[in-house]
């Protein structure tokens, strides 16, 4: 770079700059305009290529598709949808299930990853071991194979819808999935979402006031009590002041399958499962890693300051492992949301699943693959900003 | 990854389509690379199947054979590429194979705005539910609120839709994309009814079922299955090719030739015959073809009826009849244009 602005400085000396390919600052120009110049030539030709081909053929193009009529049913939606919808909304009914089993995943997986790592660092040799192993055998297994195995294990093993385990009233496990009772409708859940957000928003204030107040007085506030009374105080208060409805929509036996409740489809469960435990692995061995790039001197330093054990991890072993754990967890957070494509194996009907449908029915493969790749390429981006905010945010500011 | 080898065959439309959009004339390619490419199920007894030894086998993958026979008199010039209900348009559609003899329904779509042209209806299907026995179901109006299992990129999934649909009746999918693990979930009991085109069940229930006798295919045909081998737009001369190459094995039938017989056949009197089989010539010069075309694919393949009861007849584990797919003149609908 230095040499660079002395040349730029020098050319400038010399009254501008020459167009000669022996001058440095417009040999640099010449050469960054050819390469954009030929990766939009070559994109234009293949554009135009793919366009001429398709027409030559008569095959149809263009996202017109997406408004016609999709006439295909979805096994599982968070949003309403019947075949009477159009392929937009069911291609949207396919983000809405990838984002939910990614973003459950990208949870149960930290969990679940963050005990097996500090599991493996343990002094007990037993849970030591069991930690290694279970990240050994995991992440050695195609992640396919391993949801092949977890479809099985619930297809297999459960029993018939009418012979369905009945472990607790109301909650029925078979074949066709997990059935549970949920509370039935009626306004005071709105208002408790309500009161909720409001909760949020007061702790955001108290939190910001602890902190000011630490900084004027020293004095601290017990932030995590306060944090956690609010957030169950607040929809408390709604339900009480709503009546209390105790009201169940219980799943029952009707003709081929349960109805009412809400239902854990094997897919779902072997998707998810299938996921978490497979990054988890991944996970353990990131956090592990975090946990082990801070020094022991750090705990000494920190003991010797005389704070207590939770505010020596919280303050000063955390916030060092983070930075180091971050970077790597953004990757195993990306692998999991892209690996929810392997649902289709499953039955589950993921974005790649509905699209593929759609593809297929509509011959529009072109179109279909773009928006497969567009919309993973979202939702990429997306968890990269957010980690990105994040390690920002928790990176050690040195003074 | 299956969904890989998909972006890879719409890739070849993006990137490597220029070769085969200009190589217009597939005859001339597949001539001079010797062999000729066909895209086939990768497991549906009775239609594309490998046998135990590797050798495929089917009523789709006799119909590829025969092309190889009436291009270079040798049914083994040809290469089989599996393809999943998904891969099989874009494979086509991008000069990956040559002919698409893959139990592909016929429907207005296909035709035009996936860009293919069908060739004579193969075999005359249409789409069955199979349930276990245990249920006690005797009619497919009987299955409002079952779980079905379906695979992914068919128009089973649409009928399917559409039956329920106009029945009033609600069904929960499960949509499977590859054809064994469908299977694998009915059989194991996640899905009330399997559904797809009744041959297929016929084929599943014999070959994949744990208990044959324990499963029922419903009386309800809910829809219209025309299975067809198809070829891309815009190349008619292949196009052709491959209808005659279809039409000839039905008009064999018709004519009463078949493979034991069709030597006989070569100094029949009868004109018809004398074109069919080359024994008057032009017939095989119209096609770009030797004027022995029919002769061999009849020789070495046999007619209508004999791929049809080698594969899928009453005989085989399938126990298929010939019922829409008889000859016109049994009351069928197998009907061959006249060879003149």
């Amino acid at each position: 770079m230095a040499s660079e602005t002395r040349d730029t400085r020098r050319g400038a000396a010399q009254g501008g700059m020459s167009f000669s390919l022996s001058d440095p600052t417009f040999r640099a120009i010449f050469y960054q305009i050819l390469v954009v110049g030929i990766v939009v030539a070559v994109g234009w030709y293949l554009i135009a290529n793919t366009l001429d081909n398709l027409s030559r053929r008569s095959i149809a193009t263009g996202f017109g598709f997406l408004e016609r009529e999709a006439s295909f049913g979805i096994g599982e939606s968070l949003i309403d949808y019947s075949p009477r919808d159009t392929y937009g909304r069911a291609f949207l009914v396919g983000v809405l299930n990838t984002l939910k089993v990614s973003i459950l995943g990208i949870v149960l997986a930290t969990v679940l990853g963050t005990v097996i790592g500090i599991a493996r660092l343990s002094s007990n040799w037993l849970i030591a071991k069991l930690a290694s192993v279970y990240v050994e055998i995991i992440r050695n297994i195609p992640p396919l194979l391993q949801l092949f195995f977890w479809y099985a294990i619930v297809t297999e093993s459960m029993p018939p819808v009418r012979q369905a385990l009945n472990p607790i009233p109301g909650v029925f496990l078979s074949q066709r999935g997990l059935f549970v009772p949920v509370p039935a409708a009626d306004p005071v859940w709105k208002f408790m979402g309500i009161a909720l957000a409001l909760a949020v928003i007061v702790v955001i204030f108290v939190r910001r006031w602890a902190k000011d107040r630490q900084a004027r007085t020293g004095q601290p506030f017990p932030t995590g009590w306060t944090t956690l009374g609010l957030l169950i105080g607040f929809p408390l208060i709604a339900y009480i002041g709503g009546g209390m409805p105790t009201a169940l929509d219980v799943p029952e036996l009707a003709g081929f399958n349960f109805r009412g409740g809400a239902v854990v489809s094997p897919e779902f469960f072997a998707i998810l499962i299938g996921l978490t435990v497979y990054t988890a692995a991944f996970i353990a061995e990131v956090v592990r890693s975090g946990i082990l790039a801070v020094n022991w001197g750090q705990t000494e330093a920190a003991r010797a300051l005389g704070l207590p054990s939770t505010e020596t991890l919280r303050l000063v072993v955390l916030p060092q492992a983070l930075r180091v754990i971050v970077p790597p967890l953004t990757s195993q957070y990306l692998n999991l949301a892209k690996n929810s494509s392997l649902a289709l194996a499953i039955g589950y009907p993921d974005l790649v699943s509905i699209a593929n449908t759609t593809l297929n029915q509509t011959g529009q493969a072109i179109e279909g693959v773009a928006m497969i790749m567009g919309t993973y390429l979202t939702i990429s981006l997306g968890i990269s900003i957010f980690m990105n905010w994040y390690n920002k945010r928790i990176a050690l500011v040195e003074r | 990854m299956k969904s890989g080898i998909l972006a890879a065959t719409a890739a070849a439309l993006v990137f490597g389509a220029v070769t085969t959009a200009q190589a217009g004339p597939t005859l001339d390619a597949v001539k001079a690379r010797g062999f000729v490419q066909c895209g086939v199920n990768a497991g549906l007894p009775g239609f594309g199947n490998p046998d135990s030894a590797g050798n495929w086998t089917g009523l789709d993958v006799d119909y590829c054979r025969a092309m190889a026979v009436a291009l270079f008199n040798d049914p083994n010039k040809v290469k089989f590429t599996p393809l999943s209900a998904q891969q099989r348009f874009p494979a086509i559609q991008s000069g990956e194979v040559d002919l698409l003899s893959r139990n592909t329904t016929v429907t207005l779509t296909r035709d035009t705005s996936v860009g293919l042209n069908f060739a004579p209806v193969t075999y005359y299907d249409g789409q069955g539910f199979m349930v276990h026995k245990k249920l006690g179901v005797k009619s497919a109006k009987e299955l409002n609120g079952a779980t079905v299992c379906v695979q992914s990129g068919t128009t089973t999934e649409l009928n399917l839709a559409d039956y329920f649909r106009s029945n009033n009746m609600n069904y929960n999918p499960v949509v499977i994309e590859s054809n064994d693990e469908v299977n694998a979930a009915f059989f194991a009991g996640r899905c009330d009814v399997l559904t797809t085109d009744a041959s297929g069940l016929a084929g599943t229930r014999a070959g994949v079922a744990p208990v044959p006798d324990d499963y029922v295919i419903l009386p309800e045909i809910i829809s219209k299955e025309p299975l067809a081998p198809a070829v891309r737009h815009g190349d008619d001369q292949w196009f052709d090719i491959v209808k005659w190459v279809v039409y000839a094995t039905i008009q064999a039938e018709e004519s009463g030739i078949n493979s034991k017989n069709v030597d006989e056949f070569v100094n029949s009197k009868n004109p018809e015959i004398q074109r069919l089989l080359g024994s008057s010539p032009g017939m095989g010069k119209a096609l770009g073809l030797d004027e022995k075309w029919a002769y061999n694919v009849i020789k070495k393949m046999g007619n209508y009826g004999e791929i049809f009861d080698r594969n899928v007849g009453p005989k085989t584990p399938l126990k298929l009849e010939r019922g829409l797919n008889a000859l016109w003149t049994n009351g069928g609908l197998q009907y061959a244009m006249p060879v003149r």
